[in-house]
């Protein structure tokens, strides 16, 4: 028999709590009797009782552990059981309700405890938001990070602070994101399968993904990085550690990075490391010369010996009520012969998806051979007026920072490319409009009808002006997105637009009714 | 190789969100679990320091330490000596309540309380005589805190008082607080009479050599341990001390009653501290500021080691940021008032005593005391709501000290100047209300908060304070 006695000063419980204290002591591997309590006068009588000698001058403060064992093992076990048993006295009280519900946290550190989190998501205005992203790091886990207008400084630290944890930074401006297969932001419903998707671009990674889906491919995870994050300033920070963990990670077959346009240095750093990672990585990233994000797609595909399918697209119907030519008859010819001889008539390209805006500028530069006016140009000359008009092929992109300032990504409220489409329908120069709408978790929730409102409206004022506006969509959706990607299709082609999943076939076909051949030539 | 990204891509997400509540609902669409932030901007003016402190990476462990030290502290009452020979207080200067301040800017009741000094060191024959020798610049004015002293309400101590001194053995530190001249007509609430004087004379003369003899026999007492049983006795330990008092008496007495001293004077010595519902205050104040004064010198961290105020100012200093001030005009208390007081005889928010809700307990152990609302007004929800609204901005949980109501949950501990001013939170003080005009005395008692410049300046200077450039 080993006995074991001693004093804790500072330490206080109630009497209460130390009576199942003590049961649990007592319960130890090889302990015999056990009791935990105040020194009370009372208290110092029981231990003394069971034949424990107790020092002389102890304060009823003090708490008093008496342990009898086998051994000396069978007393470490009393202990061990103490510590525990005291500790879970302390975490029984952490976060304990009391009277009434308590009040909800106010920081995201608080909500990530209190609701164990493994993952954050901050959406909260940009000039706050990486307060918050700091604080998800702080706790330990990775953050995705919505809110755009993010310093660029500020994303560098944050994300050197993640590193350093080994938790990820998702953004800023990282609108979409599937973790295990649950889509954060603007994301698709897609099947879980081997691809593993870096994204440094919301929408491209959202066509990409919809691609896949038309291809019967699934995904394991996409880990959006932030548009900047392969530009020179942040240097694929992000992406190096997106890589690793798909790398690393079992379900991950091989990988796929999208990006728009990146800095040629981080692009090649980022390849020289892919190459170390013992998994195929495939590069769609943006930019003159290199291939869109479908034939980007295709090839990877091809790479993994899957049949590359023909690309969902919805032809566009012919509306009765607005036709004045009979339904056999191409009904772009009237227009084509009277207008576009007087006037020149111009691609008007009205996107939410930025890297879908890119895209098709990219695309339509090649086809056209002259560079697109914008509000987000590929080279600083293109860059449009404040009042976003322009006698010229124009692609607009209502995503970007300046346009939604004050205001809901326009994949929430389309209000103002509704009003732009309805004044490009009463524009003679516009000779052909390419939208673009994207479906899925956090978009609006049935935005098709509204959108194939405004087409209706804007063709039957140019019908009405004696001009024929073709309009073509590039619908960016899965089969299983709440929307519906059929009856979303089937609702825009019967408002008079030529419907396709590929947002670069999309492009080549507005750019084939305007009448422009692969030589860049006008009809 | 352990899992990168610890493990994220191999487990269910369970998410944390601030912001637009859409992507929290589209989570829950997809039956994942969601906590979703009572996101609110943070104070004016604050995003760019916010964002500054928040990266820098020693402010976590810097509170984290600033958390163990204040809960490691201990708070032993070791004597009662005359300030001049305790604190090395010289003729000619007294000490008072909240950050530095002069004659001119005092407000009344911090003016009747110097009076009062004046009046019972000798100095000054009349009250009007003591105000043309203050307002003359004749008398040195410092902030107790500059010497690690607290003092409630006006919280004035000359040379001859005596005071409580306590002692944490851990940090090796010690502290000093006045002897508590009970309720009514005090000179910590402003009042100089003739009977607050002689009350004053007494309490040198006969109270202060009596606990002098009981706690140097009786030997060190553990306030701390006596602060962590009266929260699970009802008591917050700032506003109500009942059984905290009751348990330093009990401490107290054999050892007083058998003390060196007429039968009559230890009578009255003890009927005066028995009386008393605020006896314990004196020493609670001290223990706090022990906790408090564990923490200051970290730098990186964003814990508030000193909240007082003066009557005019309310003031706080950080941890990260040494001995600067960072003030703002004090609030008015709101709550209930003696007899036929009332909102216009309120002084505002003056005394040291907020150290209580510096170190966690006071307004920030409000749970514990329900009872309290009888007496700083509102309802028991409120006092539950105030403690746990409290842990958002607080760094830790007190270890000793726990609220029963809340589970025996550790009160909330160490406030986070960046957790204020990210969510506007402003401390919960419950506090005594001084009258307005010199001479008063108390008028009632309630529940205030300190000014947000406090808080905006300090994360200001916190964020000017972090290493490297920009």
């Amino acid at each position: 028999m080993t006995d074991h006695l001693e004093l804790r000063s500072g330490a206080y419980y109630d009497s209460v709590s130390l009576m199942q204290v003590s049961r649990q002591v007592a319960g130890g591997n090889g302990v015999s009797a056990a009791q935990v309590a105040m020194a009370t006068e009372l208290n110092l009588e029981v231990i003394g009782a069971m034949g424990f000698t107790v020092p002389q001058g102890v304060q009823p403060n003090e708490l008093v552990v008496a342990i009898r064992a086998d051994d000396a093992d069978g007393v470490a076990a009393g202990l061990a059981a103490l510590d525990a048993a005291l500790a879970g006295l302390r975490s029984a009280g952490s976060g304990a309700g009391g009277f009434g519900a308590a009040p909800p946290p106010r920081t995201l550190g608080r909500a990530v405890r209190a609701g164990d989190a493994t993952l954050a998501l901050v959406s909260v205005p940009g000039q706050h938001a990486t307060v918050e992203a700091f604080d998800a790091i702080a706790q330990g886990v990775s953050v995705m990070v919505f809110s755009d207008n993010v310093p660029v400084e500020d994303e560098v630290r944050l994300k050197d602070a993640a590193a350093a944890q080994d938790v990820l930074v998702m953004g800023p401006d990282c609108g979409t994101a599937v973790v295990g297969g649950v889509a954060l932001g603007f994301a698709n419903v897609v099947e879980r399968g081997p691809v593993g998707i870096v994204a440094a671009s919301g929408t491209g990674a959202q066509q990409v993904m919809a691609l896949l889906d038309a291809a019967g491919l699934g995904v394991s995870h996409c880990l959006g990085v932030g548009g900047r994050d392969l530009s020179s300033a942040v240097g694929g920070r992000s992406t190096r550690q997106a890589l690793a963990a798909l790398a690393a990670d079992e379900a991950t077959e091989s990988i796929l990075v999208v990006s728009k346009p990146p800095a040629a240095e981080v692009l090649a750093d980022l390849e020289g490391y892919a190459a170390g990672l013992g998994k195929p990585v495939h590069w769609a990233t943006l930019g003159a010369g290199r291939p869109d994000l479908t034939a980007a797609v295709e090839s990877f595909l091809g790479a993994l010996g899957r049949e590359v399918p023909p690309w969902p697209h919805w032809d566009a119907l012919p509306i009765s009520a607005t036709l004045k030519d009979p339904p056999d008859q191409d009904p772009h010819d009237a227009s084509e012969s009277d207008g576009s001889r007087r006037e020149p008539r111009f691609l008007r390209g009205l996107f939410c998806g930025g890297t879908l805006a890119d895209e098709a500028m990219l695309v339509a530069a090649q086809e056209l051979g002259v560079g697109l006016r914008s509000n987000i140009p590929l080279s600083p000359d293109l860059a449009l007026d404040a009042d976003l008009r322009a006698q010229a092929h124009l692609v607009i992109d209502f995503g970007d920072d300046e346009l939604t300032r004050g205001r809901a990504h326009p994949m929430i409220d389309p209000t103002l490319r509704l009003e732009r489409i309805a004044a490009e329908g009463a524009d003679p120069g516009c000779g052909v409009l390419l939208l673009d709408l994207v479906l899925g978790h956090g978009a609006h929730p049935d935005p098709a009808p509204e959108l194939a409102e405004a087409i209706r409206g804007a063709r039957a004022v140019a019908t009405a002006a004696g001009r024929d506006l073709p309009v073509v969509v590039s619908l960016t959706g899965t089969r299983g997105d709440p929307q519906g990607l059929d009856t979303s299709g089937a609702q825009l082609s019967a408002a008079g637009a030529a419907v396709h999943l590929s947002n670069a076939e999309a492009t080549r076909h507005a750019l084939a009714l305007l009448g422009v051949d692969r030589d860049g030539a006008t009809r | 190789m352990s899992t990168p990204l610890r493990g994220l891509l191999q487990a269910d997400p369970v998410v944390a969100t601030a912001g637009a509540s859409m992507f929290a609902d589209a989570l829950r669409d997809q039956a994942v679990e969601v906590t979703e932030t009572d996101w609110q901007p943070p104070l004016d003016g604050s995003a760019p320091h916010l964002a500054r402190v928040a990266g820098d990476p020693r402010r976590r462990e810097a509170n984290e330490l600033a958390w163990q030290r204040m809960t490691a502290a201990g708070a032993d009452f070791v004597d009662v000596r005359p300030a001049s020979e305790a604190l090395g207080l010289e003729r000619g200067t007294f000490l008072h309540a909240g950050p530095p301040i002069e004659w001119e800017r005092a407000s009344g009741p911090l003016r009747g309380a110097l009076i009062g000094a004046m009046l019972f060191e000798g100095m000054a024959d009349t009250a009007e005589a003591a105000e043309a020798a203050l307002a003359g610049g004749d008398v040195e004015l410092e902030p107790c805190h500059h010497r690690d002293a607290v003092g409630p309400m006006a919280g004035v101590v000359s040379p001859s008082m005596w005071v409580y001194e306590l002692r944490d053995e851990v940090h090796d530190h010690t502290s000093w607080c006045s002897l508590n001249e009970g309720l009514g007509k005090v000179l910590r609430y402003g009042a100089y009479g003739p009977e607050v004087i002689d009350r004053l004379h007494w309490m040198n003369s006969v109270l202060g050599p009596l606990l002098q003899q009981a706690i140097r026999a009786a030997g060190p007492i553990d306030v701390k341990s006596i602060i962590s049983q009266m929260l699970q006795m009802g008591d917050e330990g700032h506003n109500r001390n009942r059984a905290g008092s009751l348990m330093l008496l009990r401490e107290l007495l054999p050892t007083l009653i058998t003390a060196d001293g007429s039968s009559s004077d230890i009578a009255e010595a003890v009927r005066f501290s028995g009386a008393n519902e605020h006896f314990f205050l004196n020493l609670g104040m001290p223990a706090c500021k022990l906790s408090t004064l564990a923490a200051e010198g970290i730098p990186g961290s964003t814990v508030v080691t000193t909240m007082a105020r003066n009557g005019t100012d309310f003031g706080i200093r950080t941890a990260g940021t040494g001995d600067q001030w960072f003030t703002g005009p004090a609030n008015t208390p709101e709550g209930l008032f003696l007899g036929s007081y009332g909102p216009d005889d309120a002084n505002p928010d003056i005394g040291d005593s907020a150290i209580t809700e510096t170190a966690g307990i006071g307004g920030f152990a409000m749970a514990a005391a329900p009872a309290i609302v009888k007496f700083v007004g509102g309802d028991v929800p409120l006092a539950l709501r105030a403690t746990r609204t409290m842990y958002e901005i607080t760094v830790g949980e007190h270890t000793a000290y726990q609220v029963p109501i809340l589970e025996f949950r550790g009160t909330p501990t160490g406030i986070d100047v960046s957790a204020v001013a990210r969510t506007g939170i402003l401390p919960q003080i419950n506090t005594g209300m001084a009258g307005r005009v010199a001479g008063t005395g108390q008028v009632g008692a309630g529940l205030v908060t300190p000014p947000a410049a406090c808080f905006t300046q300090a994360i200001a200077a916190l964020a000017a304070a972090v290493p490297g450039d920009g």
